[in-house]
């Protein structure tokens, strides 16, 4: 293997620079102050988070990776709302939150449409719930389903789309009650990789065009990177906040960019960080075949 | 390997489905399984036949034509006769009075509506049938409307179910019949304590079964309509309801069909009546092809209301089953 003569991820081209002063001179709308999660479990009590603390500013596109059990989920559904946190606060435009509310958009893993309704009814359920008559609901959900491009599907049942549309319905249901923020919890985790890739592209067109502050969760190194402006790296056991990444890659993205340097610095910054030691098992390996057929 | 390149799946591949054509095979086969063994039975006089159907008397006094009698008893006659040098009596082998043969059923389905009832206070077998529908639908119809609603409460909310559950799991251990007595005193002697009885072996279950159903429902879907802003009774009337209906429908299938078995305790309760007290008379009047017409008539009225609930769930929950994707 040949080592790459990387710069450093931390270096950061005067135009990159120039967008994180201007990012971090907007208003805070997310602040999240030492929120902790115990769980009890048979074994005892079990930290899952343990003081974590950031702020997302207005329109930024935050990624959170960490590895697997590391308590992200726990994070982002505190911060939805789903889960009460142990102990500290998270506060939307300066207001402490408690409990779920249509000012957080939450985009799940799993497929969470509602599969009794069409894909109009699915981006209704929202807007009818915060009391709009169902002519302005409908004509506004079209609009919605509109930019993620299934104004064809509109009619159609969640069982008759694919999983790339039906994330894209999700995110659609979720941006109609036009939330503060949306938080999505490795929304493309299930989708095989092309699909995948064209969500990514996708996701950032959306969220260059409206309004919104996204905080998206991934274990995904590539993802994380593509996307967000700032990256949280946690650990696991508890789950605390590694180290915040600032993305050298300038904007706008586009998939090329994953072989340029500060591309590929940043992601073997986050190889070093995400490694676990202690899952490095070795293999107990014996040769079972015959000589004449070695693959070397 | 140039082995045939033909396709032919096995027939026993696990959780594989079968083809069309296999399928329905197999299904006209349950049918008629049982129907070749029950012919021949009926129509095979070297299986079974323990009796002997009497077709000349002979010199025998006491026996008559039609008569049937053990298959011992008839070759002692036979012996006897021909010890003393009388005319023999003759039969042929023939299965008990409670196996009638399959055609005699058959022509048991038309006569038996036409057969007039012996006594004024009896009923005509449609009669008899429409009086056992009407006893069902009412047991089964009272208990769903309160149970569905009580049971989707205890699946939906910790308050209902700690309240509710924990009695019900109870009562349901105490069978529905050893209520009767009880619902005789209180209700009458005509349908009320039946319906009574329905309901009591329906109801239990049914809040139970809807519980169930109601907890199994994705948490992650009501997850998903809390974080898009609904709330306490949207939560139950938009998420909960929508989401369990086609499970809550298969299991009002299965618990129609309990009731149906409720049904013959509940109509020996009081004054015996409906499709019970019919099958119970033609039993006393040994018209077997009678009762066996009866218990295949209330087969065929649970199997087709079976499948037609079955056609309406799946054209109303179109959105659940179908497997078709436009892209
Ligand atoms: N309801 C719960 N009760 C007890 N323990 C829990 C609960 N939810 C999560 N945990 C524990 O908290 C830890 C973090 O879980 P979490 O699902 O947040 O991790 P994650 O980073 O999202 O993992 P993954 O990468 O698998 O999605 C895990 O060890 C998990 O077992
Ligand atoms: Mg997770």
């Amino acid at each position: 293997m040949t080592t790459l003569n990387l710069p450093s991820y931390l270096d950061q081209t005067d135009q990159v620079k120039k967008r994180f002063d201007a990012l971090k001179k907007r208003d805070v709308i997310l602040d999240v102050k030492k929120i902790s999660k115990k769980f009890d479990s048979p074994q005892g009590e079990v930290e899952a988070i343990k003081e974590i603390s950031f702020q997302t500013h207005k329109r930024e596109f935050v990624c959170v990776i960490g590895p697997s059990g590391c308590g992200k989920s726990t994070l982002i559904r505190m911060l939805a709302g789903l889960e009460t946190p142990s102990g500290g606060e998270v506060l939307l435009d300066g207001k402490p939150v408690s409990g779920p509310g249509p000012d957080r958009g939450m985009v799940f893993q799993g497929y969470t449409l509602f599969p009794w309704l069409t894909v109009k009814r699915n981006v209704m359920f929202g807007l009818e719930m915060s009391g709009r008559s169902k002519k302005n609901a409908e004509s506004e959900a079209r609009d919605w389903i509109d930019l993620v491009g299934l104004s064809k599907f509109e009619n159609a049942y969640p069982h008759q789309l694919s999983g790339g549309m039906k994330q894209r319905v999700a995110i659609a249901r979720a941006l109609a009650n036009r939330p503060r923020i949306l938080l999505m919890d490795e929304p493309f985790g299930a989708l095989d990789a092309q699909t995948r890739t064209k969500m990514q592209s996708n996701l950032l067109d959306i969220w260059k065009n409206i309004d919104i502050t996204i905080l998206f969760i991934t274990h995904d190194l590539d993802e994380a990177i593509f996307l967000a402006d700032r990256i949280l790296v946690l650990k696991a056991h508890p789950g605390e906040v590694n180290e915040v990444i600032e993305v050298p890659v300038p904007h706008p993205r586009s998939p090329e960019q994953m072989i340029t340097p500060e591309f590929l610095a940043t992601k073997k910054r986050l190889e070093e960080l995400i490694h676990e030691p202690e899952e490095d098992v070795p293999m107990n390996l014996t040769l079972m075949t015959d000589k004449s057929d070695s693959v070397d | 390997m140039p082995s045939s390149q033909k396709n032919v799946k096995p027939w026993f591949a696990v959780r594989e489905p079968l083809s069309q054509k296999r399928a329905t095979c197999l299904t006209f086969l349950s049918f008629l399984m049982p129907i070749l063994i029950w012919s021949a039975f009926s129509y095979l006089p070297f299986l079974w036949h323990p009796k002997v159907e009497i077709t000349q008397p002979g010199s025998v006094t006491w026996l008559q034509p039609g008569t049937l009698i053990d298959k011992a008893i008839f070759k002692e006659q036979q012996i006897l006769a021909e010890k003393n040098n009388t005319a023999l009596p003759e039969g042929k082998p023939a299965n008990p009075v409670y196996l009638p043969a399959p055609h005699e059923v058959v022509v048991a389905f038309y006569t038996a509506f036409t057969t007039e009832p012996k006594r004024r206070s009896e009923q005509w077998l449609h009669e008899s049938l429409w009086h056992s529908v009407t006893i069902v639908f009412w047991g089964f119809f009272i208990s769903t409307l309160i149970g569905v609603p009580l049971g989707i409460l205890c699946g939906t909310y910790s308050v209902f179910n700690k309240l509710f559950e924990p009695f019900i799991e109870f009562f349901r251990y105490l069978p529905a019949p050893a209520f009767g007595a009880l619902a005789v005193a209180i209700l009458g002697i005509y349908d009320g304590p039946k319906i009574a009885i329905i309901f009591i072996g329906t109801f239990f279950q049914q809040v139970l079964v809807v519980a169930n159903t109601t907890r199994k429902l994705d948490i992650a879907l009501l997850e998903a309509a809390l974080t898009l802003g609904a709330k306490n009774i949207n939560l139950l009337f938009r998420v909960v309801i929508p989401g369990i209906l086609p499970n809550l429908f298969k299991d009002l299938r299965i618990l129609l069909g309990w009731a149906w078995t409720y049904l013959i305790v509940a109509e020996l309760i009081g004054t015996s009546s409906g499709i019970t007290w019919f099958i119970t008379q033609q039993a006393r009047y040994k018209n077997f092809e009678n009762v066996f017409a009866a218990i295949i008539m209330i087969g065929i009225i649970g199997l087709l209301s079976d499948l037609i609930l079955a056609t309406m769930g799946k054209r109303l929950f179109a959105w659940e089953n179908s497997r078709g994707k436009i892209a």
